[in-house]
């Protein structure tokens, strides 16, 4: 997978390298931002409520 | 092609495993960086919004602090000193995920600080500020201080009590009591329990034992925090 995603990568290695991590940290904003405070939600010790 | 598969598989399988890492680190870390600047920022709102001149219509009826306030709103402030030296964190209006990534939240349907009822609040034992991360330290006798923007309510702590998630007669005006016409002012606060779960809720049950008007300075336990137990 990330062998294949490195092939399709365009120019030499420096900006492959380049790419691959803009798209690394891309994926962490988005997990920071959207997926984990969504998953966060069924997280037990984030209930402290009575059920009103 | 089996390689391949097998290849593949492996790497989704790291990748997974480096995203749940991420979601520890996220839930450890990122959201008790998120809520303190969160709660700093709800703090010094508030301070400065009480260092304004009172709005217009706001007379002894709104000493009791406001009718009706925004959720995720900071009114008050709540000083516990078992907690801490200086320990206090704004209460915001509301107990839902957002709310009480602010602060403490104040269950909307209970009574406003120091008001005859049941002022009830929840905070997060674990994560995202974790306020009553030690909650469990506080016991029968000790001193909660709610501070309104004009006044100082010290409640005195009766007891402490394990329920289930469901019991929600800790909010009524008379906890336990649903029909009992309050005639008391009375304090709850509410976590998770154990910290780390949440199969069981922590109560803390206190009643109001003085009002201070602002004027007059801080009550004694919040100028020499009792360290005995």
């Amino acid at each position: 997978m990330y062998a294949w995603v490195w092939r399709h990568l365009p120019g030499p290695w420096p900006v492959r390298t380049l790419i691959a991590m803009a798209f690394v940290a891309a994926i962490v904003v988005l997990l920071f931002t959207t997926v984990f405070p969504w998953a966060e939600d069924s997280l037990p010790f984030l209930k402290v409520t009575v059920d009103q | 092609m089996i390689r391949t598969a097998v290849r593949g598989t492996g790497e989704l399988l790291i990748t997974a495993g480096l995203v749940v890492l991420l979601f520890v680190a996220y839930q450890l870390v990122w959201t008790n960086y998120e809520a303190h600047k969160a709660t700093d920022s709800v703090a010094s709102d508030l301070r400065d919004s009480w260092d304004r001149p009172n709005p217009s219509g706001a007379g002894p009826a709104a000493a009791r602090g406001p009718k009706k306030v925004d959720f995720g709103k900071g009114f008050a402030f709540l000083h516990i000193p078992r907690l801490g030296k200086n320990w206090t964190i704004p209460v915001v209006e509301g107990v839902d995920l957002p709310d009480l990534a602010k602060g403490v939240g104040h269950y909307p349907k209970t009574a406003q600080p120091g008001a005859i009822g049941n002022f009830a609040v929840a905070g997060h034992r674990a994560t995202n500020g974790e306020p009553f991360a030690y909650l469990d330290k506080v016991r029968k006798g000790d001193l909660v201080v709610a501070e309104t923007r004009t006044e100082w309510f010290t409640y005195v702590i009766d007891r402490t009590k394990i329920v289930s998630p469901t019991s929600t007669w800790v909010l009524d005006p008379v906890p336990g009591k649903p029909s009992a016409k309050p005639v008391q002012a009375l304090l709850t606060l509410t976590t998770c329990n154990p910290r780390w779960a949440s199969y069981q809720r922590l109560i803390v049950f206190g009643h109001l034992q003085e009002t201070r008007a602002k004027a007059d300075g801080p009550p004694t336990v919040l100028l020499r925090p009792t360290r005995s137990a």
